[in-house]
């Protein structure tokens, strides 16, 4: 048995991927027999995955960096030459790997009878299938061009579902946003890929870290890399693709691109600490007789995308008359949340007086710790509001908030789950939202008070964009025209309670979360030597 | 100079690409400048992997073992492939939406119809 373990462990990185992308291509034979028996076949190849991706996390958490070579035992060829592909994952891409699962899990539970009268579920769960096998796969991937590839599987696969009902116009026109949007990106980053890859020889983001130089191409390759995965990203001024997107696609399928676009994030992270984190000390520009090193440079303008991000999301979200769209627009906002953590604990990189070594000040610790919390928090909260919108649009036929009302009369469990995301999100104590937010708003106001006001002040609005959209579709009286509305079917509350039940537990025991899983988390990213030393 | 010619061409493809993307009206027109944006990639891996007095990756009798870099050649080839799928998915979806909206224009569509 245990033998069985540990083979199976031994190549988790591989069947992580490669389960999901079999089991895509089988959905359709699968659903020439029974319609049943493909939802049962979807539910189970995730599930399997999902044990696959418990075995590595856990391995990787006790027993550090893991190197899976495909092709060989050894990453390089002649003790040199590292041309083959690998993954490599480490507390960060474990960590990825956990909020992937969470969502497929919850996404394609919720898809059976959410999807249910549509027709062409063959095809929609195949494409679910290719795009969490796309996600993981970026998620894992050690190798440049690997991600690449992944990145283009996952938005060909998430542009056909947005795209999905194509009986409506504006989700076809999503879908058709989306796709330019992402082929651009995508096209952004393999030429940064060619740069990086005509200096150093290699496409394994290990051996380039290693031999990375910071010259005048590797600056155009770093902001070629960053635009082209802000762009996949959502983030401002790059964000119009989003809320259509999200608010179009189906909520099930949403749940999803949520985590694609939080890979994409992931990859500006490994691109920022782990390729460039060997020269993110280096002063680049001399102001007065102060030194500005990269590190401080990089930081301010995230800082200051992040702003933008934050301000316009929320500001939108205020003044949308769609349910789906308005939490659209809140995404957009809590991106901005990530960045301005990230964007704070990038300006405290400095480098130690004493040993020559890159360190992180106190508050850059605890911005990194926040927004790494707040990843998966924004995951879990915003998925769960996009799960009621689409609970409502399911029960109702309406997402446009002036037409409904009364609901909290007939639909009580997602009523409930409605208020759990909207204090989540909000950052209100007994939420996972609160404790992320809190460390969010305590880095950076040491950074600079103005950057916590403004976050505290868009978290406060959130709050009121929910509050209006918890009066106006749940409060009031019962309508006549939902007198015969019903509570959504047993697999959409479960879907929707495993992410509440997830989000309570994040949100009473923060301290067993932030010990165990985020503290090694925030370690393995800024240790971009025990990244280059998995594999070289 | 004469070297750098194709460096200067991916550069202006990229430019023309971008261009078209960003001030044309015409959906098809757009998709026509990504994929000029997708051809102008190309070119730099490719360009990457000539060496002057180069022959191709394969070992054959004697003669020059002086061979162009095999990597960009299947990096290109892979980016070709993508390429050709993200091209039929465009238009396709290009298809739908002239069937809905009955334009192409980008400034006419994406309202809701209901």
């Amino acid at each position: 048995m245990s033998d069985i373990l540990n083979t199976l462990l031994y190549h988790s990185p591989a069947l992580i991927v490669a389960v999901p992308l079999l089991g895509a291509f089988l959905t359709p034979l699968i659903g020439k027999i029974n319609d049943k028996l493909r939802n049962i076949f979807a539910i189970v190849i995730v599930l399997i995955t999902s044990f696959l991706v418990y075995l590595l996390v856990s391995d990787v958490f006790s027993n550090g960096i893991r190197t899976y070579v495909f092709g060989g035992s050894s990453p390089l060829v002649n003790n040199s030459f590292a041309v083959r592909i690998l993954f490599e994952v480490d507390g960060l891409n474990a960590f990825m790997a956990i909020i992937a699962s969470i969502l497929a899990i919850a996404g394609v539970i919720y898809s059976w009878s959410f999807m249910k009268e549509n027709t062409g579920l063959d095809k929609y769960y195949t494409l679910i299938l290719l795009m969490i096998a796309g996600m993981f796969g970026m998620i894992l991937t050690g190798d440049m061009f690997n991600f690449f590839v992944f990145l283009e599987i996952t938005s060909i696969a998430s542009c056909a579902l947005i795209a999905f009902r194509t009986n409506q116009g504006s989700a076809v026109d999503a879908g058709f946003k989306y796709i330019v949007i992402s082929s651009i990106g995508a096209l952004f980053i393999l030429f940064a890929i060619g740069i990086l890859y005509s200096q150093y020889n290699a496409l394994n983001m290990a051996v380039i870290a290693n031999s990375i130089s910071y010259g005048f191409l590797d600056k155009i390759a770093l902001v070629l890399l960053i635009s082209g995965l802000a762009m996949k990203a959502g983030i401002v001024p790059m964000h119009m693709w989003l809320p259509d997107a999200y608010g179009r696609a189906p909520s099930s399928v949403t749940l999803i691109l949520i985590g694609t676009t939080q890979a994409s994030l992931y990859g500006v992270l490994r691109v920022i600490f782990s390729i460039y984190g060997k020269h993110l000390t280096l002063p680049v520009k001399t102001i007065g007789d102060t030194n500005l090193s990269l590190s401080a440079l990089i930081g301010i303008i995230l800082i200051s995308f992040a702003l933008l991000t934050i301000l316009i999301g929320v500001l939108m979200a205020l003044k949308q008359n769609d349910f789906k769209k308005m939490i659209a627009f809140a995404a957009v906002g809590e991106i901005g949340y990530m960045l301005l953590a990230f964007g704070a604990a990038i300006t405290s990189i400095s480098t130690d007086p004493l040993t020559g070594s890159t360190i992180l000040a106190t508050h850059g610790e605890v911005a990194l710790k926040g927004g790494i919390f707040h990843i998966i928090n924004d995951a879990l909260d915003v998925g769960l509001l996009f799960l009621v919108a689409g609970a409502i649009y399911y029960a109702t036929k309406h997402s446009s908030l002036n037409k409904l009302g009364g609901l909290a009369r007939n639909m009580k469990y997602t009523t409930i789950f409605f208020i759990i995301g909207l204090l989540a999100v909000a950052g209100i104590p007994p939420m996972n939202g609160y404790v992320s937010k809190l460390l969010i708003y305590q880095s950076t106001f040491q950074v600079n008070p103005i950057l916590s006001i403004i976050a505290i002040l868009c978290s406060i609005l959130l709050l009121a964009v929910f509050v209006k959209v918890f009066h106006s579709a749940f409060l009031g009286p019962k309508l006549p025209k939902f007198k015969d509305v019903k509570e959504v079917p047993k697999s959409m509350i479960l879907g929707m309670g495993i992410i509440a039940c997830i989000i309570i537990f994040f949100g009473l025991f923060p301290n067993l979360i932030l010990d165990n899983i985020i503290d090694p988390v925030a370690r393995a990213i800024f240790d971009y030597s025990a990244y280059i030393g998995g594999v070289l | 100079m004469i070297y750098n010619i194709p460096y200067i061409a991916v550069v202006g493809l990229i430019l023309i690409g971008l261009a078209a993307v960003i001030f044309k009206r015409n959906l098809i027109k757009i998709v026509i400048g990504i994929t000029i944006i997708e051809s102008g990639v190309n070119l730099f891996l490719i360009t990457l992997a000539f060496r002057e007095n180069s022959t191709a990756p394969i070992y054959h009798g004697t003669g020059s073992r002086l061979m162009s870099l095999p990597v960009p050649h299947a990096l290109t080839l892979t980016s070709i492939v993508i390429g050709v799928a993200v091209l039929a998915l465009m238009l396709t979806l290009i298809i739908h939406i002239y069937r809905h909206y009955k334009t192409l224009d980008v400034r006419k569509i994406g309202g809701d119809e209901e």
